[in-house]
């Protein structure tokens, strides 16, 4: 188990030097740069000292390696944007806002996802089936921005029910406030789509479990429905499911460019493109490597627990007994 | 056990014009049509016919364990011990299954949760239908495992599906079947699946458990020989109905159905395992689409026009040698 560990970190560790090497060829292919901004026309002397200062004149291979220098310290730059603080206190203070909206969507799409999923397959062809059905297809084809547009017109504007915008009062409270409602429906707009998703998997692993042998059997031993469901359905639906969802959730906890926008929402998401646009290269490259992170420990997440609910599969190992 | 012993007592099942069709978007399968038969206690019942002729969806119905849809049960009677299990609440269904009867299926290799140990799943029949702790169910299910002659049953009970054979599977269905006492086994082709020399080894398991515990075995099989060395009464099934029913030593002897006839005479001479069913000519009708009268026309070199006419009824042609067919009585 240890030793598995180990080569997967190691693994990852390569995975996002792979990453950095990438990105920042890319991002500094791009034209344009941090302050050749048509917004601040800078003197072309200041220009040049800016740039000597942030050590832009210098060939990229040699940025690179500063670069990277700094970062396996921890040290990821100071952001253009906003000079005054630093990348990791910026993505920090950013993040977390994200992470709120994320868990929210997480706890609200695999909830009321899953719950939808196992009622569409024990009643599998009836009306409810069909109605779980038609509401995943309308959450998978139309886009959360789209969603999120009907929800601010309907709740916020013509009911005025709800807030059309901005996150726990501030914008950027550390704790978030539950009482504040403004997170109902950016948390809803934003789970539609995931929460069809694993509605729709969770109803056809259910559906492929139910007809295997071994159900039967469980139903031949004067097992209820009820348990039957818990101990012998459900156990094995689940091992398809984690692969498959597990990937739901660093996408999840990572923002949504659209959701943060349309609701007002200061967090990655937003201003990952504000980074972009403005070529505020630290921030970039700081943004990519805390998303490829993310995924990388979510795979390896879900091959523990993978292998901790089929006893079939072995860590590591591709070989089945 | 010789026939004569069980020939007097009553009935522990009684199957009674049980009809159970799936209704299809092509038609009605009448899979199970107008099937009688009991079973006494301590009594070896072999039901006999070729694949797809219903042995499964009797066996399944009499556990009320017909996949509903497109399955139905649409009349008869299945009463253990007097008891009509067709009119019991769910929960009252529950507590027969595994309990009063038992049953072990066609597919070993798929029919254990792969995903929890053998031994817990022979621990859960008995903390189901028993009162007893974790603990003594899992003594239980070790017991059971050693009874099946599983090699170190300990260490067996606490591995999974996958690290075992074919063979060991049934054993572990086996144990998992008996482990409540049941009255009644139903065996659906507990060997098909398996290996030559492994099928005699689960046969004989059988008769010795048999003997050990006293259960009755409705034993399924598309095997003569499997019928002719274990049963002691055997019923011959064709398209949904059974045809044919009698003592094994008298059926075999002196078999008065056409189908049975034909049955009997395309075992090979010589004791060799694969004994074929199809050997007949023609092929079995479609259970949407039954002729009107007898099921076995299309293939009966007796057929006649009253065959085609009227369904023969299942009646005594001798003494406990019931015949469905209109040229057998008399
Ligand atoms: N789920 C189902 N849906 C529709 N028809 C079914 C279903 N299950 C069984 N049948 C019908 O019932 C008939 C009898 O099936 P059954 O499984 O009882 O056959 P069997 O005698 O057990 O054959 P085998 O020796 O192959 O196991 C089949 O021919 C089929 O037409
Ligand atoms: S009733 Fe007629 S068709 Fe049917 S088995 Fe007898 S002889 Fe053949
Ligand atoms: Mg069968």
């Amino acid at each position: 188990m240890l030793i598995y560990l180990a080569q997967r970190l190691l693994a990852l560790a390569f995975v996002l030097l792979a990453v950095s090497m990438i990105v920042f060829t890319l991002m500094h292919s791009v034209p344009g740069g941090p302050f050749d901004t048509q917004q601040a026309k800078l003197p072309k002397a200041a220009r040049e000292n800016i740039e000597r200062k942030y050590g832009l004149d210098k060939p990229v291979w040699q940025q690179y390696l500063n670069y990277m220098s700094h970062a396996v310290r921890f040290d990821f730059g100071i952001p253009y944007q906003q000079p005054q603080t630093t990348v990791a206190a910026l993505i920090g203070k950013t993040w977390l806002v994200t992470l709120q909206v994320g868990i929210m969507t997480i706890i609200v799409a695999f909830g009321l996802g899953i719950t939808a999923g196992m009622f569409a397959a024990y009643h599998q062809n009836s009306w409810v089936d069909n109605i779980v059905t038609f509401f995943s297809m309308l959450g998978v084809t139309v886009p959360n921005f789209v969603i999120a547009m009907w929800f601010i017109l309907f709740f916020g504007v013509t009911r005025q029910w709800l807030p059309t915008g901005g996150w726990g009062k501030s914008g950027d409270c550390l704790c978030y406030d539950l009482l504040c409602s403004d997170w109902i429906l950016p948390v809803l707009a934003y789970a539609l789509a995931p929460m069809a998703i694993i509605a729709r998997y969770t109803r056809a692993s259910i559906v492929d479990v139910i007809r295997e042998d071994y159900v039967r059997t469980a139903r031949a031993k004067g097992l209820g429905e009820s348990k039957v469901m818990r101990r012998h359905v459900l156990r094995n639906a689940q091992i398809p499911m984690v692969t498959a969802l597990g990937t739901e959730i660093p996408n999840l906890i990572t923002g949504s460019i659209f959701i943060e926008t349309i609701f007002r929402i200061n967090g990655l998401g937003k201003f990952f493109v504000t980074s972009t646009l403005n070529r505020d290269y630290p921030m970039i490259m700081a943004t990519f490597l805390l998303v490829a992170l993310l995924w990388g420990i979510t795979f390896m997440l879900t091959d523990i627990a993978y292998t901790l609910i089929d006893p079939r599969v072995k860590l590591g190992a591709k070989k089945e007994a | 056990m010789p026939p004569s012993e069980t020939a007097g007592s009553t009935p522990l099942l009684e199957v009674d014009d049980l009809r159970t069709y799936f209704h299809t978007r092509t038609g009605v399968a009448k899979a199970v049509d107008g099937v009688s038969f009991d079973l006494t206690a301590a009594e070896t019942l072999g039901l006999v016919g070729e694949s797809g002729c219903g042995k499964s969806v009797t066996a399944l119905s009499i556990m009320r364990l017909v996949s509903d849809p497109p399955g139905k049960i649409e009349g008869g009677a299945i009463r253990i011990n007097g008891r009509e299990l067709l009119d019991l609440s769910d929960d009252e269904m529950c507590a027969v299954r595994g309990n009063d009867v038992a049953m072990i299926f066609q597919e070993p290799m798929t029919s254990l949760n792969p995903v929890i140990t053998c031994g817990r799943q022979i621990a859960e029949a008995v903390e189901l239908h028993q009162d007893v702790s974790r603990s003594e169910a899992h003594n239980r299910a070790v017991e059971m495992l050693r009874l099946v002659g599983i090699a170190a049953p300990e260490q067996r009970a606490n591995e999974y599906p996958h690290q075992l054979s074919g063979g060991m599977r049934q054993r572990v269905m086996i144990a998992m079947g008996l482990s409540c006492n049941p009255q009644i086994l139903i065996a659906d082709e507990p060997t098909t699946a398996l290996d030559v020399t492994v099928q005699a080894q689960i046969m004989e398991l059988l008769q010795r458990l048999q003997e050990e515990l006293g259960m009755a075995i409705l034993l399924i099989t598309h095997d003569l020989g499997v019928v002719a060395e274990t049963t002691d009464r055997a019923a011959v099934m064709y398209a949904g109905g059974i045809v044919e029913s009698a003592a094994t030593e008298m059926l075999f002897a002196n078999p008065r159905h056409p189908y049975t006839q034909g049955l009997i005479r395309s075992i090979p001479e010589l004791d060799t395992d694969q004994t074929r069913l199809d050997i007949i000519p023609g092929t079995v009708p479609d259970l949407r689409r039954l002729p009107v009268g007898c099921r076995f026309q299309s293939r009966c070199p007796l057929v006649d026009e009253h065959c085609r006419e009227a369904a023969p009824p299942l009646v005594e042609t001798d003494e406990g040698h019931q015949t469905a067919c209109w040229k057998a009585n008399g």
